[in-house]
């Protein structure tokens, strides 16, 4: 028998409950937490869906750190050890482990949607080479579980969520940024209104993300010169006085 | 006596249910016709199980192999699903399918390329030509991404995390609305709707070793049955040759098609490549018969035929199942799964990372050192709600399907890459359609309070009994039955044995007890779906029964083989008037000649006949 600790409750009232259960060979920490519900608490409430770290939804904190619950072994703790299972500390809890996430899909929506370069469509579809969409296909990787945005301290130490959109939108900006065909300009709201100058790169989103993408240094970094380019280099300021913004090279047509 | 009027109602005039690549397409495609459009979904945007999808979408775009054509692709689809889909909808997707995935690449999605800076394409089983748009092995999620930062923007109302209970009918007996469920509040809501799209998924959740996750309930299915709408072709379950067999505790997650589209190869416990010996005829004048021969193809030559492995799922499931039985599986009772004899880790991590990774985590394994273990896993419905081939209405006015839900595309049998490619097409056919339908409605039908009250009541009668049967156990009884009974390999006595045990399962779900409160409650939530799985288990049984041959993903061992008496028929569910379920042999419509022709072509002459065609139009 193993010894658990979940958090019951809602997100002005609630505490640590314990539970015994037996573990079998192979099992991930979600399958004990289902074992749990269908045997001691059927009302246990628990986001999961595809149990293979494809949809990002059984996202908790498991003995205080950030992970998914579906592709992280029993086996990774010590056979005596006491896990202990709450939810994601940056939202508001709605039940158990589960929290309300709504804010980050009101935060998608205010980027703007990919606009690609009319001039680079063919009869037979866009063309963009393999070598041109390997950095914005590392971002796409994402499944949104939100780990990023839990751990950021921004959001979750200073709940500042009115002023930054948390490292999961700053890579969604830079997957349509980097996109070789996107004519789109999200420069100045991710200055103005996304608050890229908030994050100070301590790089705990790239830690905790399922996916490895490499957040800080490939998605975040690169924007943030984008912004100082734009409001803050005199020569390219002057450049753009002179001769206007600079257009995207598109990749040629064969 | 509960007050109706006390219950929230939001007026649309399109409502889809189900939020995955079919219900997403439909909604983009409604809004775009100027409709207000509402999508009303299980779990949170983004989570459908579209998200799972692998492999890629088919569709004949010609950029790795010119030599592709609609007429192949509808050709080989036709013949995987051994004859009996429905020809027109073939037709459409087979035709459709190019535009709709360039679109998804005017939408954002960012395929992998080829040299020329097109979609790539990989091959899969069943399809001829290298014919599947993919990006890694996570296609499924750079499609559901890329319609929901899409859709987002199209002015479409998205409501989370709710579930819905029941169709709501007019006088004139047309759909009017669906009363809903907020699962983290518990209570109520209702939909008023001049047309309903279900974009619901299929039933998987049904068995034990499965591919599904818990929202794979058939509650399209269950909601369409009860409002007396006709289900088709529901004994026509796919098993996936490739799920995977341990540990247990990840027993039945897939494992893409694309291991073996990429070269992997198919081992018994003795070594043997055994897929060689389970070729049918009427795939062998096109399928490799040496390992040298399945090499050079590997290699790429162009003139080589296709391995054994990318034979059609039904055949390849099969085939491990016999294996198996003949003492011949692997360590925890699948096959061997190679591809790390094939490519080089290099590849294998570029083409295959999530498989390397899922392998890595759950099992320990590395892919690119030595062979997985796998065996068959439910992945898939054939079957499902019956619709109209060119608009996707139900034989009930007003409600639409498209997507795993709907009937008729997939015949007995589906092609892999085909589904992701079936959501874009008859995603976008049910938005169109439903949205004509609702313009030619002036207003909302008036709400039956008494039809709704039913609705909630019967929802909260599960809560609010003071003891009864755990929806958990009784869902994994339900599972062990459907697994045991109703399984890969079929037989009359089995499936009577399963319809009884069916039988008190359902009697004993007449006293199902949902403990705790109303608030995000799973024990409720799986006690609302054990409903809608019961229906979905007793229609696929009792189809399965009555279906006497062996077609596609239909086995029956005491009726081998395809009979061309049954090739004439599906087999049509609905409820009858006595409340009981009733089952008939509904013939088929005769196909159109042209497409009946083409379908059935020799495939060398037709090759020629698209090649001359493509020389006219260039003179």
């Amino acid at each position: 028998m193993r010894k658990f600790q979940i958090y019951r409750g809602d997100h002005s009232n609630g505490e640590l409950v314990t539970f015994e259960t037996e573990v079998m060979e192979g099992m991930v920490v979600l399958d004990v937490v289902h074992k749990i519900q269908a045997e001691q608490a059927n009302d246990l409430a628990v986001r999961w869906n595809c149990k293979a770290g494809k949809c990002g939804s059984c996202s908790v904190e498991i003995n205080g750190k950030p992970k998914l619950s579906c592709m992280t072994r029993m086996n990774e703790y010590g056979a005596d050890e006491t896990i202990t299972i709450t939810p994601l500390k940056t939202f508001k809890v709605i039940k158990d482990l589960v929290t309300d996430v709504s804010w980050n899909y009101t935060q998608n929506k205010r980027i703007k949607p990919v606009k690609l370069a009319p001039e680079s469509k063919t009869e037979k579809g866009y063309v963009m080479y393999q070598e041109d969409v390997d950095r914005v296909q590392e971002f796409r990787k994402c499944i949104e579980c939100y780990l990023c945005q839990n751990v950021c301290h921004i959001l979750r130490d200073h709940d500042k969520k009115e002023e930054f959109i948390g490292p999961r939108f700053m890579i969604r900006v830079a997957s349509l940024e980097m996109h070789p065909l996107d004519i789109e300009d999200r420069i100045p709201e991710l200055k103005n209104d996304f608050g890229s100058g908030m994050c100070n790169i301590t790089k705990c989103c790239t830690d905790v993300c399922p996916e490895h993408i490499n957040l800080t240094d490939n998605g975040i970094i690169p924007l943030k010169e984008r912004v100082i380019d734009r409001f803050y280099d005199p020569v390219t300021i002057l450049r753009r006085k002179v001769f206007g913004p600079r257009k995207k090279k598109l990749p040629p047509i064969n | 006596m509960l007050d109706i009027s006390e219950i929230k109602t939001i007026e649309h005039d399109v409502l889809i249910v189900g939020a995955g690549g079919a219900g997403l397409s439909a909604a983009i495609e409604a809004s775009a016709q100027g409709m207000s459009t509402g999508i009303v979904m299980k779990s949170l945007l983004g989570k459908a199980h579209t998200v799972m999808a692998e492999g890629g979408m088919a569709a004949a775009l010609g950029n790795v192999d010119a030599r592709d054509d609609w007429k192949i692709h509808f050709r080989d689809t036709m013949r995987g699903g051994k004859f009996l889909n429905v020809w027109r909808m073939v037709e459409h997707h087979a035709k459709l399918a190019p535009e709709r995935v360039r679109l998804l690449e005017e939408w954002g999605a960012v395929f992998d390329r080829t040299k020329k800076g097109l979609i790539n394409q990989r091959n899969f089983g069943g399809h001829r030509y290298p014919r599947l748009a993919h990006v890694g092995d996570r296609t499924g999620l750079e499609m559901i991404r890329t319609l929901q930062d899409h859709g987002i923007h199209q002015g479409i109302e998205t409501y989370m995390e709710c579930t819905a209970l029941d169709l709501l009918k007019n006088e004139s007996g047309a759909v009017s609305g669906i009363v809903c469920m907020w699962r983290d509040t518990g209570t109520f809501i209702i939909f008023k709707a001049k047309s309903i799209i279900f974009a619901t998924g299929g039933g998987g959740k049904a068995w034990d070793v499965t591919s599904n996750s818990w929202e794979y309930t058939g509650d399209g299915y269950a909601m369409a049955y009860e409002a007396g709408a006709e289900l088709m072709d529901l004994e026509f379950n796919q098993f996936h040759p490739t799920g995977m067999v341990w540990p247990l505790s990840v027993k039945g997650l897939l494992v893409t098609e694309s291991v073996r589209g990429e070269g992997g190869i198919l081992l018994n416990k003795e070594g043997t490549r055994f897929m060689f010996d389970y070729i049918p005829e009427r795939f062998r004048s096109e399928t490799a018969d040496t390992h040298e021969e399945a090499a050079r193809w590997l290699a790429g030559d162009p003139n080589a035929r296709r391995p054994p492995e990318l034979l059609t799922r039904d055949v390849v499931a099969r085939a491990i199942n016999e294996e198996v039985k003949a003492g011949r599986g692997s360590e925890h009772g699948g096959a061997y799964l190679n591809i790390a004899t094939q490519r080089s880790a290099e590849d294998i991590k570029k083409k295959l990372p999530s498989m390397y990774h899922q392998f890595k985590v759950l099992a320990e394994l590395d892919i690119t050192k030595e062979p997985m273990e796998v065996g068959p896993t439910c992945h898939y419905f054939m079957g499902g709600i019956r619709v109209d081939a060119d608009t996707t209405m139900s034989s009930l006015p007003g409600l639409f399907a498209c997507g795993e839900c709907a009937a008729g595309m997939h015949g007995a049998n589906r092609l892999g890459g085909n589904s992701l490619s079936d959501l874009l097409v008859f995603g976008y056919l049910s938005g169109k359609n439903a949205a004509e339908y609702a313009k030619k409605i002036k207003t909302h039908s008036k709400i039956n309070g008494a039809q709704a009250s039913k609705i909630i009541r019967d929802a909260t009668t599960i809560l609010n009994r003071e003891t009864g049967a755990n929806p958990y156990l009784l869902h994994a009884e339900l599972e062990q039955n459907m697994q045991k009974k109703v399984g890969i390999i079929r037989t009359k006595e089995e499936l009577e044995e399963g319809i009884e045990q069916l039988g008190k399962i359902k009697e004993a779900y007449k006293t199902v007890k949902a403990k705790g409160a109303s608030q995000f409650n799973p024990g409720w939530h799986e006690a609302l779906g054990l409903r809608n799985l019961l229906i979905t288990s007793e229609a696929v049984a009792r189809a399965a029964l009555l279906r006497e041959e062996s077609r596609g993903a239909h086995t029956r061992a005491d009726f081998p083989g395809e009979q061309d008496h049954w090739l004439k028929y599906n087999i049509v569910t609905t409820k009858g008037v006595d409340g009981n379920m009733q089952l008939n042999k509904v013939e088929r419509k005769p196909p159109d000649p042209e497409l009946e022709r083409i379908a059935k072509s020799d495939i060398d002459a037709l090759e020629l006949e698209i090649a001359s065609e493509r020389t006219r139009e260039r003179t």
